[in-house]
């Protein structure tokens, strides 16, 4: 296990050196002189050098690369062409959101979706197959910027249940640890804070889970069914186990395999939508700090964001391959 | 099947085409038994339709302004109301359906052609080259699609082409994975071993033999991948990266509707609701592709 570990580890190198290529070539890509197109047209031709200057451009290719990639090794991931600020201190402060709205859309699809999942393939053909299969495919298909209007407009307007936006109300006190608003008011006790920071989590987390949701809760179904028609569930069910233990025992634990990866692989999704998701329900999280970037063309931290986003990625990916043994402990890695 | 007697008098039977005519029929039977997949073909049929009749179909000029108007609720005038601009919102998400079709076959293109190209020498060739292509691939796959797209635009300029070569870029991968491993068990049968033994040359072979052969996952692939390339687009244009104003693309009118969430939802309500009935359309019909193609696959 560990030499697996191990060989993965080593085989992530030359996938983070591509996803550094790739993050490095965006600021390449810009049409035309990449500092007039950050600085605007009224720049004048001091400014444009100076940003030059510190951005390295004048030097070769390959000179910027090295020093990019020297300095990202080190954690600098250079600074805010707008404010200033280095981009990984804004980055540390923002990812806690990001993860903490990531981490609830995730558990809310993973819950909803395993659940819908298995009992349609239980219920074979029912009304609740029928119901909950044709609510995943429209799942799937959804645009999650305007469910989310759509949440916005039942919840906060109409209803008034849930606020439209943000993380916290403004008159709720919090001591932060962690930065996950949730999880500091549980660590603090301030179930106050809890239930507030609860309300603004459900409307963007529900958004941004419903496509993971319905796409595990189709894989899942199928996965179930294909496990239900194994003999050793016939052999459960036949010496009389209860269904309950047949079904969530033996048959699920089986059928999860391609669950996890999909799991895995939607955690990007989540990653990527957090752009889409933050920006309608103002979140302050790495999406819409990368959002506001694009808007003020500060091409730095959009560069470095998709490096960094992008390594999470495939540290998940990889976390996903590892819990596979822990899943399937038939699964070999030598 | 077409049989005919030849002066030996033994029955020469045309059995490529029998097979090939039989496999197809035989998959769209499949299909077209399967009730969501015809609701499928039916909303991508009434796409196209509406797209090409759209000056017949809608009822105002997509662009036509009525400052007097702005935020008319749903009428016998304009059906699904107005927006900021007074402009009819149903004859803008008739118009929005010709983009639609635009940015699907576009992007979708574009992923296509490259994919399978990639798919297919890699998968055909092997050893280093396969090696260069799939590791490439996978660095593209590290990327969560949407926010490469996103950047991609961000530095290429916003524009509605723009958003369409980034949503094709991001789509490659999955053309090519599935071409390769398509590639790599039809390389291995006898017909194509006969015709390297009988000195065919590999571009032949490529582009005669083994791409007609892989056409069945590529189709669904590319159904499947329509729906998402709009959604991904719509999400673009919603950023303000994608379609610019005044063009009738639905995501960038979601956008331009958030304001008049609390006063006028309809503005955001039926173009969000298009793009939805849309991308189920090709997801019901490519889903019900894949299970006519290859009847293991259903569940």
């Amino acid at each position: 296990m560990l030499n697996y570990i191990i060989r993965r580890l080593v085989m992530l190198i030359p996938v983070l050196i591509g996803v550094s290529i790739i993050a490095f070539s965006l600021m390449h890509l810009i049409p035309g002189d990449p500092a007039r197109s950050m600085l605007g047209e009224k720049a004048t031709e001091d400014q444009l050098e100076l940003l030059r200057e510190e951005l390295g451009l004048n030097d070769p290719l390959a000179v910027q690369y090295g020093r990019y990639v020297g300095k990202v090794i080190k954690g600098d991931l250079g600074e805010s062409v707008k404010s200033g600020v280095p981009i990984a201190e804004e980055l540390a402060s923002r990812l806690p959101a990001t993860f903490e709205l990531s981490i609830f859309a995730m558990g809310v699809a993973i819950v909803i979706g395993v659940l819908a999942g298995v009992i349609a393939a239980v219920k074979q053909y029912s009304w609740f197959d029928n119901i909950s299969m044709t609510g995943a495919l429209f799942g799937v298909s959804m645009p999650i910027f305007w469910l989310g209007l759509m949440l916005i407009w039942v919840f906060a307007v109409i209803l008034g249940w849930l606020p439209p936006s943000g993380r916290l109300s403004l008159d709720v006190e919090l001591e932060t640890i962690t930065n996950m608003y949730l999880l500091d008011s549980l660590l603090t006790g301030n179930w106050e804070a809890f239930a507030d920071a609860f309300k603004h989590l459900l409307m963007p987390g529900l958004a941004l889970g419903t496509i993971p949701m319905a796409i595990i809760a189709r894989m899942t179904r199928s996965s179930m069914l294909e496990v239900m028609r194994q003999d050793y569930i016939r052999t459960a069910k036949a010496k009389g186990l209860a269904k309950f233990l047949v079904i969530f025992q033996h048959a699920l634990k089986n059928a999860f395999l391609p669950v996890l990866t999909v799991i895995g692989l939607q955690f990007g999704y989540l990653l990527g939508g957090a752009v889409l998701t933050e920006t309608i329900f103002s979140w302050p999280g790495v999406g819409r700090y990368v959002y506001l970037s694009i808007l003020g063309r500060d091409y730095p931290v959009v560069q470095s964001t998709i490096l960094v986003v992008a390594t999470i990625f495939v540290i998940v990916n990889l976390i996903t391959d590892i819990l596979y043994k822990y899943i399937d402990p038939r699964i070999s890695y030598d | 099947m077409s049989a005919e007697v030849n002066t030996s008098g033994n029955p020469k039977v045309d059995t490529k085409k029998a097979k090939s005519s039989s496999l197809w029929l035989d998959s769209m039977s499949r299909l077209l038994k399967s009730k969501t997949s015809v609701i499928g073909l039916l909303i991508i049929l009434t796409l196209i339709f509406t797209a090409i009749f759209a000056p017949y179909v809608a009822t105002h000029d997509p662009t036509e302004q009525d400052i007097f108007n702005r935020y008319a609720a749903p009428s016998s005038d304009h059906w699904l109301g107005t927006d900021e601009l007074g402009r009819d919102i149903y004859s803008r998400i008739v118009y929005g359906s010709r983009i639609s079709i635009q940015i699907g076959v576009i992007a979708v293109g574009i992923s296509m052609v490259i994919g399978v190209l990639l798919g297919i020498v890699a998968g055909y060739f092997g050893r280093w080259i396969d090696n260069i292509i799939m590791r490439f691939i996978d660095i593209l796959m590290a990327f969560p699609s949407i926010l490469l797209a996103i950047a991609l635009v961000a530095v290429l300029g916003p524009s509605l082409t723009n958003a369409m070569i980034a949503v094709g870029i991001v789509g490659v991968p999955h053309f090519a994975r599935i071409v390769r491993s398509t590639v790599l068990s039809i390389k291995e049968t006898e017909y194509i071993e006969a015709a390297r033994a009988s000195g065919v040359r590999n571009g032949e072979i490529l582009f005669r033999h083994i791409l007609p052969n892989s056409m069945a996952p590529i189709i669904v692939q590319a159904t499947l991948s329509i729906g998402t390339a709009i959604l991904d687009a719509a999400g673009l244009s919603f950023l303000g990266l994608g379609a610019q104003p005044p063009k009738p693309e639905w995501g960038a009118m979601l956008s331009d509707g958030q304001a008049a969430l609390q006063t006028a939802p309809w503005v955001i309500m039926f173009p969000g609701l298009a793009i939805l009935i849309v991308v189920l359309g090709f997801n019901l019909f490519g889903d019900g592709l894949r299970d006519a193609l290859d009847p293991r696959l259903k569940q």
